[in-house]
């Protein structure tokens, strides 16, 4: 009998990888992919362990695998070839060309798995559009809407090549994303490719009840007879809370008595990797205690009370109101009204959260995937008890966030296994609890009514929405701040009450994902919208080009912008595409078009939100710009580079960038609420700037000179003037949107700047079976203006996947939903093409009148597509996700 | 411990050992592994002939490492169209790669792609063990959910199709919330032979509405003489009586038997199709 024992590696698997003999170690058993990784191979990345993402596609004999569904015995005497050993390969090669140009790169983390499936798609022969489709539909992408990808390839089947874009790469041009060729290479290192050999690997044990007593007598014996540490939330040397609002920080590295959510931390086991992977049978009981798991439950008399300090486990609420909206509404020639109800979204980066840390001394350091760095150090070091000088965040490059990873994750055990242990200690969340740990998009139920008089002028609307925002209070109030000055939309509404609440429940912490609840209100908002047209017998589109707010009008936070509203140009954007598209309205499949719009304010509602910029001159010419500001795949490398770039008057490749690195870097604040291109965006010209000037300074030139580089060469007219720096010259700029505080009634100035967007979705659908096929989206988005409009457009189509998403198929139930086959984000079949139209109203604000862009896109997203089902089908839906079941229902109960 | 056989006496012998499992294309294995630390493993992607799809006289057999690409590469009788387009919907290619039928049948999962068409085909499982070789139909074979008729030491070695009366062709719908590697809502399977322009043999069978994929008979013998043109319009609810849909993530029990009475009208016109 041919028999693989399990020792090793005296019976190491000899497979042939990337064209050479590889000797691969661990138990025959172990997933391909992890002896992969252990080998270095950190091109294969891992995502689901499922073989639900295809982040981890290997070519087995020249067929596309998933690497987490073979054990590395079945890779024996078998070629295996991953991202890093292809890149060579002729098909690869123009692939990673084609990727870069079409920005099919993002955050990068499924790219080696779409690159190693796009390969073998082209070694088999030219592939049509079906056969790109199918041979990519194994890797899921959350970042790019997959049009880049599928465009990317199509240029390679083509022989396509696009020009050499403009080498100065100022604003305005699409250059290709500067950290994007070792993305495309498998160079690029996330959370889980950073950690040094022998780090000692962590398991936690999490509860599995939404709310539960546990006892943890017999850990502590248990793990010492394992050779491993046991921590729990006496370990914990400062506070044993955290929270990304100090005001709310409520959250406990490890709960203490009692378990507030499935999936809650309670305690840690640190060790060596193969103690780790053995454990079993780990004696912590827990006992199920009554549970509030919906706000109507946790606002019932005698609910559990999560917080003492928060009766009713109401966290907080908000409000804006303006005018008299029940006296308008009563006055109002037709009136809509509704309830809406929206789920758990998870955010669902491919990459989980993953890093290690290190001890150096006194310090601590820790390499993780992160939105904000700072707010890490300052939360790490609270819980460590340390000086925030004393802790050290180096991001990894971050595999996809959209919020998720605003919050801590994996950074507090990570600090307290390290601080304990004096070693290195890694962890990479599995997707199961990647799933059950961390935030979500908050549910919403959402009742409002909107009136207009019989010209369609809308004249009011009243707004009550509850969030569910779960066991802790994470970004909860930020949501519920914001959705009242946004339930509006981007219209005049002269009078207007809006109310929030932020309900706390035994579910996983609702927190910031891309629209911080405005994608809710905005699905309430616009269904609504669209019933006042059709009772006026008014367009979508006219009805909501009547509305729209112009330049001088008057938000419902009594804010006037006196120049770029640009809401009605990306509405008007929408009118030819709008009055030429496909419908049907008989047969088995019906086909309608949907419009909707929305808004979103750029930064931290009226608070403080500055960004710092470091930009330095070196004597030996070089350029050096510490930008803090992490880049989680939506280009702020890239677009703050070319501002600062634009500023200073250099090319951009001509910058070399430093960071983020909280030793190196100063705080550019957080990767959130669209606010890098702006804020960090007008630190970084504010930096270029000033080095200009001092650069000019020196030469003695005046302010139209030219700053060459690399020898730091003023030109002004005839004269040139190489500067013979003897030290470095450096120049720090802070930028801080001039906001102003609400009062009660929400009025003030919430934003210095918002974005505004109108999307057009055109759909199918199956009167049968209620499955419902989006064929087009039309985006018209005003930027202000587009400092790379190919990261712009894929913002937009990223966006709108996400937004596709939320309509149709996703819906995180706690305790069910743990995993990416039951738990639906879109494929690449899903999408259908996408028509990005840019709009440039410049800000007087913005950095070269630039606004932000990536949490605008899938507002509209969701309303345009259940608008569009609606003018399909005759079908209200009121509910998301929009599943065929639903919308059968729907359509069922209409006719 | 890690068995690798390359026969099939040499894989009963290690599944002889306490605990141990089975894994092939692993697609269904990993996953349920999670975190947990591995079991015994008993590799049967190694024995020789295992992977093979044949065709003779007495039937098609499909061995127990055949994977769905394998399945969908041969040259098969049309009454295998319905096997080959479940192929093409499992998973993604990466699945259709490593995934084997047989792995699919015995993971007894209510929503097993394979398993409505196999059920049309008169599909059988040879298995080998302590007690020596047998034949079960499919239908006997898929007991419930995760649950398969198969004793501890025995091994499936593969599937045996009988030869498809003549001119049968073969049909699958597949209906899931999303485009690819999704878990299907409902689907159905139907294999259709027709003589002078009437049904002269009929299989429908639907999965992921009842704990394990269910043959509608009695539409079965109603199609039966049916022409052409009307067998489209003969199913109705009753014939969906032996289905036991339920409430899930998916979808609701009354969509399902909504959308498998649409589904089964239009698998059997794609069948029935020339």
């Amino acid at each position: 009998m041919s028999v693989l024992k399990h020792t090793r590696p005296a019976d190491g698997v000899v497979a042939t990888v990337n064209g050479a003999p590889l000797a691969l170690e661990g138990a025959p058993g172990r997933r391909l992919s992890a002896a992969l990784r252990g080998a270095g191979l950190t091109d294969v990345k891992v995502g689901c362990d499922a073989g639900d993402c295809g982040a981890c596609t290997v070519l087995v004999d020249g067929a596309p695998r998933c690497a987490c569904l073979m054990s590395t015995a079945q890779a024996e005497g078998r070629t295996i070839e991953t991202l890093s050993g292809l890149s060579a390969s002729g098909e690869t090669a123009a692939l990673a060309d084609a990727f870069l140009a079409r920005g099919a790169a993002q955050c990068g983390i499924c790219t080696p798995g779409m690159m190693v499936a796009a390969t073998a798609a082209l070694r088999a022969g030219p592939p049509d559009d079906d056969a790109i489709e199918t041979a990519l539909a194994g890797v899921l992408c959350r970042c790019t809407g997959y049009q880049p990808i599928v465009d990317a390839v199509r240029d390679v089947v083509r022989g396509r090549h696009d020009p050499a874009p403009d080498d100065e790469g100022h604003v305005g041009a699409s250059i290709v994303r500067l950290d994007g060729p070792k993305k495309c290479d498998g160079r690029e290192r996330f959370g889980d490719d950073v950690a040094p050999a022998g780090a000692l690997h962590m398991r936690i044990i999490r509860s599995p009840h939404p709310h539960a007593a546990f006892a943890l007598e017999g850990l502590k014996a248990f793990a010492a007879a394992r050779g491993l540490v046991a921590l729990t939330a006496e370990d914990v040397p400062g506070e044993n809370r955290f929270g990304v609002i100090p005001a709310f920080a409520d959250q406990p590295v490890f709960a203490q008595s009692v378990a507030r959510f499935p999936g809650e931390a309670v305690a840690a086991l640190v060790g060596p990797a193969d103690a780790i992977a053995a454990l079993t049978d780990v004696p912590v009981r827990f006992e199920a205690l009554p549970a509030a798991t919906a706000p109507h439950e946790a606002t019932a008399e005698g609910a559990p009370i999560l917080h003492p300090g928060r009766p009713g486990n109401v966290m907080c609420r908000g409000r804006v109101s303006c005018g008299n909206a029940d006296a308008a509404l009563a006055d109002a020639a037709v009136t809509a009204t509704g309830r809406f109800t929206t789920p758990f979204v998870e955010h669902a980066p491919i990459e989980p959260e993953a890093g290690y840390a290190r001890r150096t001394g006194d310090r601590l350091e820790i390499f993780a995937a992160t939105q904000a760095p700072h707010m890490d150090r300052e939360a790490v070091a609270a819980i460590l008890g340390l000086a925030d000088d004393a802790v050290r965040i180096v991001p990894t490059a971050c595999g996809g966030g959209f919020g998720t990873k605003l919050d801590l994750s994996v950074q507090p055990y990570l600090a307290l296994g390290t601080w304990v242990t004096g070693q290195p200690v890694r962890l990479a969340y599995t997707r199961k609890e990647s799933m059950q740990a961390t935030t979500k998009r908050h549910p919403a139920d959402i009742t409002a009514t909107v009136g207009a008089a019989a010209d369609g002028t809308l004249t009011a609307m009243t707004f009550s929405g509850t969030f569910d925002t779960g066991a802790y209070a994470s970004w909860g109030p930020t949501v519920a701040t914001r959705v009242p000055v946004h339930a509006s939309g981007p219209y005049r509404v002269p009078h207007y009450t809006a109310t929030s609440a932020a309900i706390h429940t035994h579910n996983p912490p609702s927190g910031a994902f891309r629209g911080f609840g405005v994608p809710q209100s905005a699905i309430a908002q616009e269904v609504l919208f669209e019933d006042l047209a059709r009772a006026l017998g008014i367009d979508g589109l006219t009805f909501r080009l009547k509305n729209a707010l112009r330049n001088g009008d008057t938000t419902v936070c009594g804010q006037t912008f006196p120049s770029g509203v640009g809401i009605a140009a990306c509405l008007e954007a929408l009118r030819p595409h709008f009055d030429s598209a496909r419908r049907v309205t008989e047969g088995t499949v019906r086909r309608g078009v949907g419009v909707a719009a929305g808004w979103y304010g750029c930064g931290n509602t009226s608070m403080p939100n500055p960004s710092t910029m470091r930009a330095i001159a070196r004597p030996d010419g070089k350029i050096v710009l510490h930008q803090g500001a992490t880049d989680i795949g939506q280009g702020a490398n890239t677009v703050i580079t070319q501002i600062f770039a634009t500023a200073l008057g250099v090319p951009a490749t001509a910058v070399t960038l430093v960071g983020p690195d909280t030793d190196e870097t100063p705080d550019a604040g957080k990767t959130s609420a669209s606010r890098q291109t702006f804020v960090s965006g007008n630190a970084a010209r504010l930096a270029g700037e000033a080095l200009r000037a001092e650069l000019l300074r020196l030469g003695n030139a005046g302010p139209d000179a030219t700053i060459r580089v690399p020898a730091l060469t003023i030109v002004d007219g005839a004269r040139e003037q190489t500067l013979a720096l003897t030290a470095p010259v450096e120049v720090s700029r802070t930028y801080d949107p001039p906001t102003e505080p609400l009062d009660e009634n929400g009025q003030g100035a919430p934003y210095a700047v918002f974005g505004y967007a109108a999307h057009m979705a055109e759909v199918a659908v199956d009167m049968a079976l209620g499955t419902v096929r989006v064929t087009r989206m039309t985006a018209a988005h005003d930027v202000g203006r587009a400092i790379n409009p190919t990261l712009v457009e894929g913002q937009v189509t990223g966006g709108i996947a996400q937004g596709l998403g939320m309509a149709l198929m996703e819906e995180y139930i706690p305790g069910r939903t743990e995993n990416l086959h039951d738990y639906l984000i879109p494929t690449i079949g899903d999408m259908p093409p996408v028509k990005t139209l840019i709009i440039e109203e410049p800000d007087p604000h913005g950095p070269y009148g630039a606004k932000g862009l990536g949490e605008h896109v899938l507002i509209p997203t969701a309303p345009a597509i259940l608008n569009a089902i609606r003018d399909a089908t005759g079908a209200r839906l009121t509910a998301v996700p929009a599943t065929p079941d639903r919308v059968l229902a729907a359509i069922k109960a209409q006719s | 411990m890690y068995f690798a056989p390359t026969t099939v006496p040499d894989a009963l012998a290690a599944l002889q050992n306490p605990g141990v499992r089975v894994l092939a294309g692993g697609t269904d294995f990993y996953p349920a592994l999670g975190d947990a630390p591995l079991p015994a493993i008993v590799d049967i992607s190694r024995i020789k002939g295992l992977s093979r799809i044949e065709v003779s006289p007495q039937g098609i057999s499909i061995g127990a490492a055949a994977t769905w690409s394998d399945l969908v590469r041969a040259p098969l009788p049309p009454a295998f169209d319905g096997l080959k387009a479940a192929a093409r919907e499992i998973g993604a290619i990466q699945i259709q790669n490593a995934g084997t039928l047989v792995g699919n049948l015995c993971n007894a999962s209510p929503a097993a792609d394979g398993v409505p068409a196999l059920l049309t085909l008169d599909a059988r499982v040879a298995i080998e063990g302590p007690t020596g070789p047998r034949e079960v139909p499919v239908a006997d074979f898929v007991k419930g959910v995760r649950t398969v008729a198969l004793e501890p030491g025995a091994l499936v070695v593969g599937l045996i199709v009988p030869p498809p009366p003549e001119g049968a062709k073969g049909a699958f719908i597949k209906l899931g919330a999303r485009r690819h590697m999704v878990i299907s809502i409902a689907m159905v399977a139907a294999a259709i032979a027709l003589r002078d322009g009437r049904v002269s043999h009929a299989r429908v069978a639907v999965g992921s509405c009842s704990a394990v994929a269910t043959r509608l008979t009695a539409l079965e013998d109603a199609l039966m003489g049916t022409p052409v043109d009307q067998i489209a319009k003969l199913p109705v609810a009753d014939h969906l009586a032996p289905l036991t849909p339920i409430d899930d993530v998916r979808g609701t029990a009354a969509y399902r038997e909504a959308a498998a009475l649409e589904l089964t009208r239009r698998t059997l016109e794609e069948a029935a199709r020339a």
